[in-house]
């Protein structure tokens, strides 16, 4: 028998992800998945659960949701300030919860995204291997209001760990992203690469799961388009028009921009932590590539 | 098969980004499928998995078996090996299109640009056998070359909040058929009952990378029948072998 937790109210944008839907990308398949999978991974690590099970992602505003059985929940990532009952919580750290036990949240005091695991992981439908929410992949996409949501049964004998972690501010704070050369790279001009790495990066209004755009200017390179071809979550576009996007988790999997910097796994989960009007600077310079080797700045 | 000079590239750090020359042609179709069959065939047990492109073709690896430099190496051998033959098993899909006005609503505006009857567009639509290249952007969108270039067309200053699953339409020198709802840019001139993506189903899409497809022009009551068809999962998409 399941479990279940009923969906009170449905917050801002709240969605099933797991660590993505890979082995689709020639089918057109995006990976989609956790935003911040550090935080993800982290609420099934403190839960004692397989890393790859699916949690909930919920996005700058919270919801309200009631526990219909026995659970162990734990939230991680933005902190929203949560409230178990209608009292406060902390974040990071593992509480039973019973029949009738309501959950909500409150102001945002850092970061864009907070995940609920739950013992066992959701039991929400499975499709192409995985279970992130993904627009015609999965039957929606977002949680809505009276929604019923299946979770493992839980077994209330079982022991209670409690660990707590601290998690590191950078996670949330640090205002250089981590980045390496896009394939692309070699089309920008000295001046070009000078204004990407010294300025810094204010985030638009236009930013979601499939990509975020900065508001920046930035002066349009001479061959500014390529033929359509492969790019994949941290991708950094160049538009004709002067824009850089940001490719996210739900990204196509082809694009048709320059491809002129590639975010690590590490700056992504930052990136999905941040919001419109955040400033970040692009760091070539503190960046291993896949060998170790540290990548230069300014070489091709 | 080593007919092009080939460039080899990071994409992040989980895929080698192999490109060709900057052209649209089936000839570099037919030599990136030669390649990715190759490559499943010798290096299976360390890719996870490709995505072909016009051009280009991103090797996925397991980043825990093997590093990128290892990659590239064996895929550069695997690239100068000596040719041999792909035993091919592509088809020609025949795709019923409606391309009456219920369904073609750009097509009026069209033909008046173009000073061309709306039945000309439809001909010239009709006609050609059009590569499928490969399948990006949404799931079981099918790129596809081979537009009459009499159809060359703008694509829309001002995109529609939503085109309707099986749109067929174009903008450039291409045409495609949306695979579900979407906002699109794109030129509609007809719309297809046809599914292009299953999820519930392996492989998703009936089409593959090398494929061949004929639009074949259908009435509005035919449209309907076989959009019963479809739902009821009777309907068998017609095809024949080539190559």
């Amino acid at each position: 028998m399941d479990n279940n937790i009923l969906i009170l109210s449905e917050g801002m944008h709240c969605s099933i992800q797991d660590l993505g839907r890979k082995g689709y990308r020639s089918f057109g398949v995006p990976i989609a998945g956790a935003m911040d999978k550090y935080s993800a991974i982290l609420a099934n690590k403190l839960l004692n659960n397989d890393e790859k099970l699916p949690v909930m992602e919920i996005t700058l505003v919270g919801p309200k949701m009631m526990f219909e059985d026995h659970s162990l929940i734990v939230l991680t990532g933005a902190d929203m300030s949560p409230e178990l009952n209608g009292t406060p919580i902390k974040m990071n750290y593992v509480y039973e919860v019973k029949t009738s036990d309501v959950l909500s949240f409150g102001a945002l005091k850092a970061g864009v995204r907070t995940y609920l695991g739950v013992k066992g992981g959701f039991k929400t439908e499975k499709n192409m291997n995985s279970y992130s929410y993904y627009d015609g992949i999965t039957s929606k996409n977002k949680i809505s209001k009276g929604e019923r949501l299946k979770i493992a049964s839980y077994d209330a004998n079982l022991e209670v760990t409690s660990s707590k972690i601290k998690v590191k501010s950078s996670h949330f704070n640090l205002r250089k992203l981590e980045v390496t050369k896009g394939p692309e790279f070699n089309r920008l001009t000295k001046k070009h690469r000078e204004l990407l790495f010294s300025k810094q990066f204010k985030i638009d209004k236009l930013n979601n799961r499939m990509g975020y755009r900065l508001k920046n200017k930035f002066p349009p390179i001479k061959d500014s388009e390529i033929i359509t071809s492969a790019i994949i979550p941290g991708t950094v576009q160049l538009t004709p028009g002067g824009k850089l996007i940001v490719m996210m988790r739900d990204c196509p999997t082809t694009g048709g921009y320059p491809r002129i910097l590639q975010l690590t796994d590490v700056a992504i989960n930052q990136l999905a932590q941040k919001k419109e009007n955040d400033t970040f600077k692009f760091d070539l310079e503190s960046s291993f590539d896949f060998l170790g080797r540290l990548v230069s700045r300014f070489k091709d | 098969m080593n007919l092009y000079k080939l460039t080899y590239k990071p994409l992040g750090s989980i895929a080698v980004l192999v490109s060709w020359p900057k052209v649209i042609h089936t000839d570099i179709l037919k030599n990136i499928n030669l390649f990715r069959h190759k490559i499943q065939a010798d290096m299976g047990e360390y890719i996870l998995e490709m995505a072909p492109a016009y051009n280009s073709l991103a090797v996925f690896f397991d980043t825990t078996k093997i590093k990128y430099s290892s990659v590239v190496t064996d895929l550069k051998e695997i690239y100068a090996s000596k040719d041999q033959k792909l035993l091919t098993a592509n088809k020609i899909w025949k795709i019923p299109v409606c391309y009456d006005d219920e369904y073609g609503i750009d097509l009026e505006k069209m033909a008046k640009s173009k000073k061309m009857t709306k039945k000309k567009i439809i001909e010239l639509h009709g006609k050609p056998l059009y590569d499928v290249y490969f399948i990006g952007f949404l799931p079981g969108f099918l790129y596809l070359g081979g537009l009459a270039p009499e159809l060359e067309y703008p694509r829309k200053a001002n995109p529609r909040i939503q085109v309707n699953k099986g749109d067929v339409a174009l903008a450039g020198n291409q045409t495609g058929i949306y695979p579900r709802v979407s906002p699109g840019g794109w030129n509609v001139i007809g719309n297809s009952p046809l599914n292009f993506f299953n999820k519930d189903v392996f492989p998703p899409c009936f089409a593959v990378s090398g494929d061949k497809l004929k639009f074949i022009p259908i009435d509005t009551l035919r449209h309907a029948e076989i959009m019963k068809e479809v739902e009821a999962g009777s309907y068998e998409i017609e095809s024949e072998m080539y190559g």
